[in-house]
This record gives structure tokens, C-alpha cells and sequence, in this order.
């Protein structure tokens, strides 16, 4: 019996290569645990038929010697990264028999070292949502506490993850999406640099804030699928080529900015002390930590919520019934596509689309949205002069820990702040993690979230490695 | 906003919505836009970026791209003789 629970991508690398299991051996052990606990968890949409054969390549690679560390590591794939010849449906309906004409670059490279897809993960309908309970294949259940939700949007692939159900995962964050339901299942989220990860082949939401993220038990294993997958790629012109990967950053001063200010208000009592306490262990560590401010920081997410949803409304208006996906019928070119939009749209993804609409029309654009997009370089301004003072910019993840299914659905507001912590990150492009630092009186898991200048991932994956030693 | 203003927005994005879906987005945008329209009194001046732009535009070259023409076709709601077909557009 494979001790699931406590491996991670280094040491099963080291026992498949010592031939303590084969990668079939370990995929197999993973498939069991994905038969038990998928039908009450809901993390998978869909587990592959062919993850034996995918292992067979993987314990070949072993034989021959060209194993590497992700080589038959069985893997969780959100369900908007597309797979050639898979389903890929983004949560939606409208894309329910949606099959990929080609392999996302990220999934090239793990395909590429032998890496096993087990299966797609449920996510919230296009992305849109911190709960992954939009999704129009059901809900997915946090594993820690089956009553509570994940969190979003790539909450399957954190759930899987959590429950040993793979032992490594992809989600994509557009804001908060991979940290927050770090956050909420006590993991490892890392969400890259703007343009450090391809993202061709990404079912994309918003263009500017779009990236591949990794989830991981460990930061370790966050740094090894990075490192695999942030490369330059021509075909992403958003991508950034390697002689440009230059750091801002002057500085390797171990000194943590803390942004006090911001967590005057709407944050937890239990968060913030565990906060503290978090900080309390860094300086132990030998960081320094300093008050630092963020004056525009505080409209993040709403500057979010006009840009996000301006990208969502041109993205979301190619899936309009004529080429793939849910094509409704209709007495004309029109009707055709009101028809196969507004059936296979979920509620989420209407209010986006149309919110995205109004915010870019006639008499509105000024007011929303090009005032959005100043305030989203003022935003990206002030954190990148904090950056040249100090290494890390320090928050918690989320103001409050996993909460209850159902909650938080009628009230879009309140389900949007979830992310207000994430957000600066996403509109600057700086790298961000997230933590576990503890867990609560309710056994919730508690996270702290650093960011670092662009480029700097290698400042995050040190004070990560620290920190999680130390607890 | 008013329903108007709804049906507009969803003519725009070719969106077809029942009257209780239209109400429900109109209940919901009031809550979001008083959310949002917060940024209307922040002050700010075009941004001081010293940072240049990097011109990714390539050769107009045809490049070969790896991906499957059967499964683009196969999947085409409707078809003929390899062709996409539509509904009359002029």
C-alpha cells in the first residue's frame, strides 16, 4: 500500500526511480482513492480512460533513463486547459461536447516528461466565481470539512489535491483562483508573474490577468512544476521572452512589507490573529517586518470588477453556436445565436457578460472602464515602488476561512470580496503565494500570502520553503 | 439602469434572456455597479510608467501549427463538403 498521503513530486520521484512502485502501480493507487471519493467530493467532471497506458509511457521513461521529476506523476487538469481530443468545457454547457483541436503549451510540456493526466476538475463556469459552485456540473465539496466549499474557481483541482485524489494540480487564476482555494483546503497556490506561463491554450477569461497556476502540497512541488512550465512561447504574444525577464527588484534585503492599513475592517478576528502569529514566526526566521501602505490597493477589486468582466464579454463572444459547442436552433443567423448563448450560459456568466457590456458602451466606457484601467496602473505603480524597498509584500490570502455551500449565493458583492486580497496581485502581474499557516478552533485551514517583484518567484519559493519548515 | 437597459445590453451580447432572468440581472447589476462605482471619486493622472513596450508583433510568415483539422471539422454544428455552413448573412 503507496502511503499517498505523505509523498510529494520529489519523493515519489525517488521511489518510482529506486523502483519501490511502478508509475502504474502509483496511478492505480490514485484511481482507487478517485473511485472513493470522487462520487461525494465532485473534484473530477471526468477521469481519462487511458491513465494506465499514460503511467506505461511514464514507467518506460524510467527504463530508459530519461525520467525527470515530473515523469509519471499522476496530475489533476482544470477543466478549461485544453487537452488534445478531450473534452474541455470550462464548467459551461455551451461547451459540454467541446473536444480540444490541440494540447495547451503548458500541457506540452508535462506530456512531454511523461507526466499522467488523471482526469478534468470542476471549476466555477468560465472561471467566474471563488466558490466552484457555479459550475453546471455540480458543486464541489471542500475535503476538509464536506459541508463547506473549496473555494474558486479552481476548486476541483484543490480538492483533488486535498484529498489525495492526484499529487499535483493545475488551476489558472484570473484573481485568486488557485490562492484562494489554496486557502480553503490548506495548500500550496503559486500564481506566476504575468506572462512567465503560456497561456495558448488557456479557455480564456481575461486576457491582462489570465495565468496557469500550480497547486502543491508542499512549495517545492509548486517550484517544480513552474519551472517546467515558465517558458517563453511565440505563440502567446503575451508571453514574455527570456532576455526580458528582468526583475525591478534591486534589492535581497529579507525585509516583509505589511500593509496594515488594508485589514482595518472585513477580515476575521481568528484571520487576523493567526496573522499575526504567522508574523511573529517570520521574524523568528530573521525577516524584518515593516508598515508599508498601498493607497489605491483598496479599489482593486472593484477596478477588477470593471476590467475583468469589459475582457470576459469580448472573450465569452466566441462561443456562439456556429463553429463547436451548443448550437440551438433558429429561424435566422440571430435568433441562433440569442438562443444558444442564453441556454448554454449559466447565471454567473450572463451577469458578467452583460455587467462587461454596459461598463464598455456608449456614455459608460469613460466613467467604468478607462478609469478602471488608470486606476490599475496606480495600483501596479505603488506595488512595485513598496517592491523596491522591500523583498515581500505580506497579506492574508483571504479574510475569512472556507464557509458554508450555499452561502454567499445571493449576494454577488459578498462573494466577490472573498478575493479582495488576491487582486492586487492579478492587476500588477506580480508573482503571489499562498501559504497554510495553521488551522482554526473548527480544524478550517488559516493561509498567509506573500508577493514579490516580477520575476522574483525564486524570492517566494525561499520564504515559503522557510516558513513551512518552521511550523 | 431599468429592464430597457437590460434588453439592450442583452441584444448587444446576443444574449436571450426570460423576464425573470432580466429582473434578476437588474436586481443584481444595482449591487454590483454601487460596489464598483467607488473608483468614481479616486483621482488619478495617466500613469508615470518608465516601463517600454516590447513589440511581439512577428514576419507575417506562414508558421506550421500542430493541432487536428478533423476534430475542427467533426465538431462544426453543421456542414457540407468540409465546409462550415450558416444561416443567410446578407
Amino acid at each position: 500500500m503507496i502511503d499517498l498521503k505523505s509523498l510529494t513530486i520529489e519523493k515519489a520521484h525517488a521511489s518510482l526511480k529506486n523502483k519501490e512502485f511502478t508509475a502504474v502501480e502509483l496511478a492505480q493507487a490514485y484511481l482507487k482513492v478517485i473511485e472513493e471519493k470522487n462520487p461525494e467530493i465532485n473534484a473530477y467532471l471526468e477521469v481519462y480512460d487511458d491513465v494506465l497506458e499514460q503511467a506505461e509511457i511514464a514507467d518506460k521513461k524510467f527504463a530508459d533513463g530519461s525520467a525527470t521529476l515530473m515523469t509519471g506523476i499522476p496530475t489533476a487538469i482544470k477543466d478549461n486547459i485544453l487537452i488534445k481530443s478531450r473534452i474541455v468545457s470550462a464548467g459551461s454547457k455551451i461547451l459540454g461536447n467541446y473536444r480540444a483541436a490541440y494540447d495547451a503549451t503548458a500541457i506540452k510540456y508535462l506530456k512531454g516528461v511523461g507526466a499522467v493526466f488523471l482526469g478534468r476538475t470542476n471549476m466555477d463556469e468560465f472561471a467566474m466565481g471563488s466558490s466552484t459552485q457555479t459550475s453546471a456540473y455540480g458543486v464541489t465539496k471542500n475535503p476538509v470539512d464536506l459541508s463547506r466549499v473549496p473555494g474558486g474557481s479552481s476548486g476541483g483541482s484543490a480538492a483533488a489535491l486535498a484529498s489525495n485524489m492526484a499529487l499535483a494540480a493545475l488551476g489558472t487564476e484570473t484573481c485568486g483562483s488557485v490562492r484562494e482555494p489554496s486557502a480553503f483546503c490548506g495548500l500550496v497556490g503559486l500564481k506566476p508573474t504575468y506572462g512567465a506561463v503560456s497561456r495558448e491554450g488557456i479557455i480564456a477569461m481575461g486576457n491582462s490577468l489570465d495565468q496557469v497556476s500550480p497547486f502543491g502540497k508542499c512549495v517545492r512541488d509548486t517550484e517544480i512544476i513552474f519551472n517546467l512550465t515558465s517558458k517563453y512561447d511565440e505563440e502567446d504574444s503575451t508571453s514574455v521572452p527570456e532576455s526580458l525577464r528582468i526583475t525591478q527588484s534591486k534589492i535581497n534585503s529579507k525585509k516583509i512589507g505589511v500593509p496594515w492599513h488594508l485589514f482595518k475592517e472585513g477580515v476575521d478576528r481568528d484571520v487576523l490573529e493567526n496573522f499575526k502569529e504567522s508574523i511573529e514566526k517570520l521574524k523568528k526566521l530573521g525577516y524584518e517586518i515593516v508598515d508599508i501602505e498601498l493607497p489605491h490597493a483598496k479599489y482593486s477589486l472593484a477596478a477588477y470588477y470593471i476590467i475583468m468582466p469589459a475582457e470576459v464579454s469580448t472573450n465569452l463572444s466566441r462561443f456562439d453556436g456556429i463553429r463547436y459547442g451548443h448550437s440551438a436552433k433558429g429561424v435566422d443567423l440571430m435568433e441562433v445565436y440569442k438562443k444558444s448563448r442564453g441556454e448554454g450560459f449559466g447565471r454567473e456568466a450572463r451577469r458578467r457578460i452583460i455587467l462587461g457590456t454596459y461598463v464598455l458602451s456608449h456614455g459608460y466606457y469613460d466613467a467604468y472602464y478607462n478609469k478602471a484601467v488608470k486606476i490599475r496602473e496606480k495600483i501596479k505603480e505603488e506595488v512595485m515602488e513598496v517592491l523596491q524597498k522591500v523583498d515581500y509584500i505580506l497579506t492574508p490570502t483571504v479574510p475569512i476561512t472556507a464557509f458554508k455551500l450555499g452561502e454567499k449565493m445571493d449576494d454577488p458583492v459578498a462573494m466577490y470580496l472573498c478575493d479582495i486580497f488576491s487582486a492586487p496581485a492579478n492587476l500588477s502581474g506580480v508573482p503571489s503565494l499562498a501559504l497554510p499557516s495553521g488551522l482554526s478552533k473548527e480544524g478550517l485551514p488559516f493561509s498567509i500570502q506573500f508577493m514579490a517583484s516580477h520575476f522574483r518567484e525564486d524570492l517566494l519559493f525561499e520564504v515559503g520553503k522557510e516558513f513551512e519548515k518552521a511550523k | 439602469m431599468n429592464i430597457k437597459d437590460v434588453e439592450n445590453l442583452a441584444n448587444l451580447a446576443r444574449l436571450e434572456l426570460s423576464m425573470e432572468e432580466k429582473q434578476q440581472i437588474l436586481s443584481d447589476m444595482g449591487g454590483i455597479l454601487e460596489y464598483v462605482k467607488q473608483i468614481a471619486e479616486v483621482e488619478v493622472e495617466d500613469s508615470k510608467s518608465s516601463l517600454s513596450l516590447h513589440n511581439a508583433w512577428r514576419e507575417d510568415e506562414l508558421k506550421t501549427r500542430d493541432f487536428s483539422r478533423d476534430l475542427i471539422l467533426e465538431q462544426f454544428p453543421q456542414s457540407q463538403d468540409g465546409f462550415l455552413k450558416v444561416k443567410k448573412i446578407l
